[in-house]
């Protein structure tokens, strides 16, 4: 559309440069904090890094703060990267085996056992927040990657995805497998598990974000000092009013809060887009 | 839909589906049936005896004025979540759409927002405008504006809104441009040279095109500012400053985990239950199948 290109110009470029600089600001003054001391950053923050990054980020990483009961941050990756690969590996793998049973079986309770784990898409942990809490609790799973992980494991979605991809792998297949005298495992292993490859990644990136992310739950069912994630961490760090708030330390924490989401999201971002279009539409 | 070719098998279904099964049971459906349990009946303060009192919760929470300024404040501030989402991501998109070079750069910046947590995002735009901390709050201050949003509740609501949006727009902007691609170009192009303006394309043809993914969009924003935005609401006010940032989601959690009030808080997890069965079935009934042009 030659016409449309040139009536237009550079116009697109500034509003596109309008919203680059719109989501990039909030991440680009906390890396820049990150590279200040606390002197620095009360007295009018400058625009360019400073010269302290790597003994912010040394200091977060192995002292940790006072607020967070020294926790260090280096901890709080390593429980959030357990909690996320848990969650997003988990998921993959109980939502394939379900979605594997409903398609490629005709058993009683079918359609009944799909719904059941159909209807879960409806109820966010956000909605039924104390009774779920008692159950992990009577469960005796509190402060362990148990109680954090399991009770968000059973995804509706992940379900959904596989069991859509598994309605298109063609009759002749199966049925070739069949004459070779492969049983269902052996299908399940040989042949639909390599055919969903692209899926499981897709998802995959998806999920591990969404672990990654978790916040209300952690919140709820760890207590102790060593279970905690980097999410909650970060947000016990800000004093409210009567502590000190040490904003260096902060904003370097921040930034390891959202690097790794943020890289799975740039270098995996084929696998992401495909993933966030194909789970939640 | 079914397959017509299938596998034999007695108990091996059975436990392909018993993980998934288990936790569905055990997760969901039992606490689920507890909220329903527990907003039926009334606790004594010390938890050891309790007694059934019918609709009394539902009715006291619904009397609750706190409830009520808490279910005026959730929807003012959905709405303003997504106007706040659709117009910057469609007008993003649009223009993406229409930008050969650098698209892939726009495009993979515009998707970080969604990466970070909305926590963390939270704790990014508090420090921006932390008062006597902040650089925008000094800009504030230096443009005359006695900026405070710790003591300032419509300050504080302005403040999650506008975050609330901004962790949104990668997923709306996606969407916008995945329905803008798919828009078959002979139809543009057929249009320009019948002598329709830019505008008139984008108002007849464009926008229609356009309006599954318009309200598909505004179910998922709506349901992403009731369900999704605890953490925003938590790291950056706690419902603060005296409730003015108090939506339903935190309320649940603050009268059920700080205050213990289990029959007030079941009550309202069985009402945000409804709430979100009926915005699914929405999603589902009208939005995928009547809402084409």
């Amino acid at each position: 559309m030659r016409e449309r290109a040139a009536s237009f110009g550079l116009f697109p470029h500034l509003i596109l440069w309008g919203g680059l600089i719109l989501v990039a600001f909030p991440i680009y003054m906390t890396f820049v904090a990150s590279s200040l001391t606390p002197q620095q950053i009360l007295a009018g923050m400058p625009l360019l890094p400073g010269a302290h990054l790597i003994d912010n980020y040394r200091s977060a990483l192995f002292e940790g703060v006072a607020a967070t009961s020294g926790e260090s941050v280096a901890r709080m990756l390593w429980n959030t990267l357990v909690m996320a690969l848990i969650i997003a590996i988990g998921k993959i793998a109980i939502s394939l085996l379900s979605a594997y049973a409903v398609v490629f079986f005709r058993f009683p309770l079918r359609m009944i056992i799909f719904w059941t784990i159909f209807v879960t898409l409806m109820l966010p942990v956000e909605v039924r927040i104390v009774p779920t809490y008692k159950v992990v609790a009577d469960l005796g799973m509190i402060d362990s990657f148990a109680g954090l992980t399991i009770p968000l494991i059973a995804s509706a979605t992940a379900t959904l995805l596989f069991r859509q991809f598994f309605l298109t792998i063609p009759d002749e297949l199966v049925e070739a497998a069949k004459i070779d005298g492969a049983g269902p495992l052996r299908f399940l292993v040989d042949t639909v598990i390599p055919l969903s490859r692209t899926n499981m990644a897709a998802l995959f990136v998806i999920l591990f974000i969404y672990g990654w992310n978790q916040f209300l739950w952690p919140l709820l069912v760890t207590n102790s000092a060593e279970m905690t994630t980097i999410v909650i961490g970060l947000t016990r760090m800000i004093g409210t009013g009567d502590g000190r708030t040490d904003w260096d330390i902060v904003m370097a924490t921040a930034i390891l809060a959202l690097l790794p989401p943020a890289l799975v999201v740039l270098l995996m971002q084929r696998w992401f887009v495909k993933g966030l279009v194909e789970t939640e539409k | 839909m079914q397959r017509r070719v299938v596998f034999r098998g007695k108990t091996l279904p059975y436990l392909l589906v018993a993980p998934q099964l288990a936790v569905t049971l055990v997760f969901f459906f039992w606490p689920a049936a507890q909220a329903f349990w527990l907003s039926v009946h009334r606790q004594d303060p010390f938890g050891l005896s309790s007694h059934f009192v019918g609709l009394a919760n539902f009715a006291a929470v619904l009397a609750d004025p706190d409830y009520v300024n808490a279910i005026l404040r959730t929807a003012i501030f959905s709405l303003a979540v997504t106007v706040l989402v659709l117009v910057p991501s469609l007008l993003l998109a649009v223009m993406a759409d229409r930008v050969v070079k650098a698209a892939a750069a726009y495009k993979t910046v515009l998707l970080l927002p969604y990466a970070v947590a909305p926590a963390v995002a939270g704790v990014l735009w508090l420090f921006l405008f932390y008062p006597g901390v902040g650089p925008l709050a000094f800009a504030l201050h230096a443009l005359g504006i006695d900026w405070n949003y710790l003591l300032n509740g419509g300050q504080a609501m302005a403040l999650v809104i506008v975050i609330a949006a901004w962790k949104q727009i990668s997923y709306n902007f996606l969407f916008f441009l995945a329905g803008l691609q798919s828009i078959p170009r002979s139809l543009l192009e057929a249009a320009a040279i019948d002598g329709a303006g830019e505008a008139r394309r984008f108002r007849t043809i464009i926008f229609p095109l356009l309006s599954p993914t318009v309200f598909f969009l505004i179910v998922v924003d709506i349901v992403y500012a009731f369900f999704d935005t605890f953490g925003v609401i938590r790291s950056v006010t706690a419902g603060g400053p005296g409730r003015s940032t108090e939506i339903l989601v935190y309320k649940v959690y603050y009268d059920g985990v700080v205050g213990l009030d289990l029959g007030g808080s079941s009550a309202q997890s069985v009402i945000l239950m409804a709430i979100v069965v009926a915005l699914t079935a929405l999603q589902f009934r009208y939005v995928e199948r009547k809402v084409h042009y």
